[in-house]
């Protein structure tokens, strides 16, 4: 488990909101957080960085892409829906494999980890790249 | 991507199969939202599979007949009118007056009303009792009909069926379906006259006779005779009368363009909108597509030239420049159960054809081609009784076929494999109108890898799927071809199947997901070997699927071990062995869903499903039920699920056994055992199978002299009986042939195998699988027995173990940061005295709301 030493700008800001601590959730599972009275999908993958998407999957409509599987494709974390199985970047929220549909994807929100503490920002703007943990951390 | 400020107003008028392509192809192709569609569906329902109507008599729901992808519906750009006709059109102002009383204006306007069902001027064609088939009600009235009078008159009733084309043997089959005894009446000299010639029009009637159906053929009916106003009585220009309860017209349909008359626009001599090859009448802003279009001079009464009719219009709208390439009338149907496919120059119409023909009355087959005269290439062609070789040979219609004729026409099994030979431009899907290059694109430059994607692909195989199996031939060809294995893979992390897998796993006594995927795969892991990896360390008996890192692996069902539905609640199904269950048990279920607000249904497998439960309210429902003696009933997992039975001698007048007895000792044998996909089991107490036992995978009947074990059976899209695997076994004996039937079925299926497909891939197919389980001709019978004595050893209950380890329940919290707050997105409506899930618009709406399970009310 990576530990930052110094807390980002970012996370000084309001709109940030610590949810729980990287032990809280399971490893390569996901677990849901109410963050300003949205529901917000946090993973946390095998080499401890957290994602966090939204939790409304675009195609059934029932907010559950926390209960979804883990996994990898290529090296992109990723998260199938629980529901009809469709593949989304847990980085970006991109879908992957829209299962024969059309693509929909998912919000994805920056996340912080600072002193083991989870803190999930604003939503990361479609095409603003990659969160910066995971930047810095890759996906090992 | 901009959307002009305001679409252009498409309206269709009509609300059949082909109305709703012409939705689906328009919305698919019209990404810039240049039109807007409003659909008049002057049925009270959404466009549905009128070809399968005949269905709605083997029990389906109207529901059932709905077309896919309702979503459809909620497309902002659609407008769906159900109940809605078109009354009037005014070219001129372009606008359409409807039956609500409002005028609708249009810059495009099609029509796809379809035919009504013609009814001969026959004196008495209006009494009651006497029908046409054509829609849903039509069907649902026929049969309220038929069960009233039934009941009025206390007899079997008898019916007749004016017309012996393909529509009359659809409703010949409706009217016997309802135990009516049916007479098929037919003017011309044989049955099905415009499909199938005198030879197979003959072995069609031998075939329908024999099923119990009576068959007058050059009759003409001149009279029904009436008592009370009801239909009583036949009467024919020859021949003796005939009494009858119910009469069916399907004589044929008629195009129905009155509104096309109306509004100045021409039509066709026998009818029918007429159009030129884009489908466009006179009036550039009128089309017309279906049935209801005049096209080369002729209407068309099929589906798939509808549908490309369909296609057509949604090009030309956006600017395309597509034409009707002329109709395919080839078909293949089951009617009756007996397989007829006519295709091609089916009765030699060209000149210089020379025939071959296959006519066998003892085994009910008629099958003929029609070749050109130097007997190379197929010119057309007829299939009575058995049409498997029909998705080989139309797409080669106008080609050479290779080889003799003859060869095509031997039965399923010898006749050669078409597909590999398939020139690109072959229609394989006529559905969809997807050639053989397609297919084979969408594998070598699309990158499809199976049939699913395929279908996905080119949806070749998705409307009547008579054409998967050439589909199937043609990608697993093309994949051998471009160098590509047929890799058994189980998906981009491991190279191995998952029969490898299992064998690995077990010799080498593996019990963690990183040992595996360490030892024999890459990255880590997706929802495809993840569960299948969890399902195999669990068949293995590596102890309670949530512990450490094989929580993990779980498909969500078996994560928080309910059933997802649609909303994202879940359903709890506590074990009812055998479907044997107390009053006080019974009361303490009722009293749980009582309480906790959950919608409860009875379930296939004789138990009681209790939906709507939240993640955070698992484990309470489950501590109610632990307490009260109850299981979980494993209704989550790729697990034995139930075993259903009958009442059995212990009551029944007519058992032999007691089924009910043995039918709880097996599910506890095999309660929890996972397996490559769900089992399900039945037992029967006599011949009279009112277990449905052969309707599982394993299928157990009681004999005087024991039980017969049937294997391989299953309901759900491609129902299939289990066949016969031993007869008259002792209990004990039957208890460890299952054992290794199940046994070997868990170490070596493919992923998601059911048995069915799983004995029928096997080596050697069912007749190896005894040698196996009975002869022990692998000499594994001890290792298979040794496995399952483990299994039963070895059992606990998952809901029971959860419950005692504070661990596992910390993952039944609703939210990490408030894990008591119930999800507020969860909206449910009273629906017959219990909670469902609101809809979209009831959501919208807001105030439907109710608490429904212990949900607060939303306002």
């Amino acid at each position: 488990m990576t530990t930052e030493t110094s807390l980002s700008p970012l996370a000084l800001e309001p709109s940030w909101l610590p949810v729980c601590t990287v032990e809280d959730l399971p490893r390569e599972r996901g677990a849901c957080a109410l963050v300003h009275g949205s529901q917000v999908a946090l993973f946390r993958t095998f080499d401890d960085t957290v994602y966090a998407v939204q939790q409304l999957d675009p195609y059934s409509g029932a907010h559950v892409m926390s209960r979804g599987i883990v996994g990898t494709r290529g090296g992109t974390p990723t998260v199938a829906s629980p529901m009809y199985k469709q593949v989304f970047d847990l980085r970006t929220g991109q879908c992957l494999d829209p299962v024969g549909k059309d693509p929909r994807h998912l919000l994805a929100y920056a996340v912080h980890v600072a002193d083991d503490v989870v803190s999930v920002g604003p939503p990361v703007e479609p095409g603003q790249a990659l969160l910066p943990d995971a930047v810095e951390r890759g996906t090992g | 991507m901009v959307q002009p400020p305001s679409p252009r107003e498409l309206v269709v008028v009509g609300g059949g199969m082909v109305a709703r392509r012409l939705v689906d192809a328009l919305r698919s192709r019209d990404t810039a939202g240049e039109w807007a569609v409003t659909l008049l569906c002057e049925e009270p329902r959404a466009p549905y599979d009128r070809v399968a109507l005949t269905s709605y008599f083997t029990g389906r729901d109207p529901d059932d007949l709905a077309l896919g992808g309702q979503e459809i519906w909620d497309d902002p750009l659609v407008t769906l009118r159900r109940g809605v006709a078109a009354t009037a059109i005014d070219r001129e102002a372009r606008t359409i007056a409807t039956s609500d009383g409002r005028t609708l204006p249009y810059d495009s306007l099609v029509l796809a009303t379809g035919s009504y069902a013609a009814v001969p001027p026959v004196p008495g064609r209006d009494l009651r009792g006497a029908f046409v088939y054509r829609t849903i009600d039509d069907v649902a009235a026929l049969r309220a009909y038929v069960e009233n009078l039934r009941d009025e008159v206390g007899r079997p009733l008898r019916g007749a069926v004016v017309g012996g084309g393909l529509l009359g043997l659809e409703a010949a089959g409706a009217l016997t379906a309802l135990q009516v005894e049916t007479t098929v009446v037919e003017f011309a000299s044989r049955l099905m006259p415009l499909q199938v010639d005198d030879g197979g029009g003959e072995a069609l009637r031998r075939l329908i006779e024999a099923l119990g159906v009576k068959v007058r053929t050059s009759t003409a009916t001149s009279k029904i005779v009436g008592l009370l106003g009801r239909v009583s009585k036949m009467e024919f220009a020859d021949g003796p009368g005939l009494d009858v309860d119910v009469v069916v017209f399907a004589v044929g349909v008629r195009p129905r363009d009155e509104l096309a008359r109306e509004a100045g626009l021409e039509v066709g001599e026998r009818g029918g909108v007429v159009v030129d090859d884009s489908c466009a009448t006179a009036d550039p802003a009128v089309w017309a597509v279906g049935e209801v279009a005049c096209i080369g001079g002729r209407t068309l009464g099929l589906v798939a030239p509808g549908y490309t009719m369909a296609e057509i219009v949604a090009d030309r709208l956006l600017g395309g420049e597509g034409t009707f390439p002329g109709a395919d009338l080839s078909t293949k149907l089951k009617l009756l159960g007996v397989d007829v496919a006519s295709f091609g120059d089916a009765f030699a119409a060209e000149a210089g054809g020379l025939e071959v023909v296959i006519s066998d009355p003892v085994a009910g087959v008629y099958k003929k081609l029609v070749m050109s005269d130097d007997a190379r290439t197929l010119r057309g062609g007829i299939l009575v009784g058995d049409a498997s070789a029909y998705a080989a040979l139309r797409p080669m219609v106008g080609r050479e076929l290779g080889g003799d004729p003859a060869a095509y026409l031997l039965p399923e099994g010898a006749a050669p494999a078409a597909a590999g030979d398939l020139p690109d431009d072959a229609a394989v899907c006529s559905c969809n109108n997807v050639t053989a290059g397609a297919i084979r694109c969408s594998v070598t430059d699309a990158g499809c890898t199976d049939l699913a994607g395929v279908k996905a692909c080119t949806r070749a195989g998705t409307s009547c799927g008579s054409c998967l199996p050439l589909v199937k031939r043609l990608v697993t060809t093309e994949l051998e071809r471009s160098g590509v294995e047929v890799s058994n893979a189980l998906c981009e992390h491991f190279e191995l199947s998952r029969a490898q897998l299992f064998d690995v796993v077990r010799v080498q006594g593996l019990t963690t997901f990183s040992e595996i995927i360490g030892r024999h795969g890459n990255g880590r892991g997706c929802d495809i070997c993840k569960p299948v990896i969890g399902s195999i360390l669990a068949s293995l008996g590596t102890g309670h699927i949530l512990e450490g890192e094989r929580a993990t692996l779980q498909d969500t069902n078996d994560h928080v071990m309910a059933n997802l539905q649609k909303d994202g609640s879940y359903s709890v199904v506590p074990r009812i062995p055998g479907g044997e269950i107390t009053p006080e048990r019974l009361i303490v279920i009722g009293e749980v869903a009582k309480d906790f607000g959950l919608y409860t249904k009875i379930t296939g497998g004789q138990r009681i499903d209790l939906f709507g439960a939240r993640i955070e309210q698992l484990p309470k429902i489950w501590k109610r039920l632990v307490d009260a003696g109850f299981e979980s009933g494993h209704a989550y997992g790729k697990s034995l699920r139930t075993v259903k039975s009958c009442v059995g001698s212990t009551w029944c007048r007519y058992g032999v056994q007691d089924s009910v007895g043995l039918a709880i000792a097996l599910e506890l044998r095999y309660r929890g055992l996972r397996s490559p996909h769900k089992i399900k089991l039945g037992v029967s107490g006599c011949a009279r199978e009112c277990a449905e036992a052969r309707g599982k995978d394993v299928g157990v009947i009681a004999t005087d002299n024991g039980w017969n074990l049937y294997v391989g059976g299953n309901g759900g899209f491609t129902p299939r009986h289990a066949e016969l695997l031993a007869e008259d076994l002792d209990t004990e004996m039957l208890v460890r042939t299952i054992d290794r039937f199940l046994m070997y079925y868990v170490r070596t299926a493919d992923r998601l195998q059911r048995t069915a497909v799983w004995v029928e891939d096997h080596e050697g197919g069912l007749d190896a699988i005894r040698d196996v389980v009975l002869e022990d001709s692998l000499g594994i019978g001890a290792d298979l027995d040794e496995a399952m004595a483990g299994h039963v050893e070895g059992y606990e209950d998952e809901w029971a173990a959860a419950l005692n380890d504070p661990e596992k329940l910390r993952r039944f919290g609703s939210f990490v940061n408030a894990p008591d707050q119930p999800d507020d997105s969860l909206a449910y409506v009273n629906e017959r005295g219990q909670a469902r899930p609101a809809t979209e618009s009831e959501r919208a709406g807001g105030s439907l709301l109710i608490a429904g399970t212990t949900l607060e009310v939303r306002r």
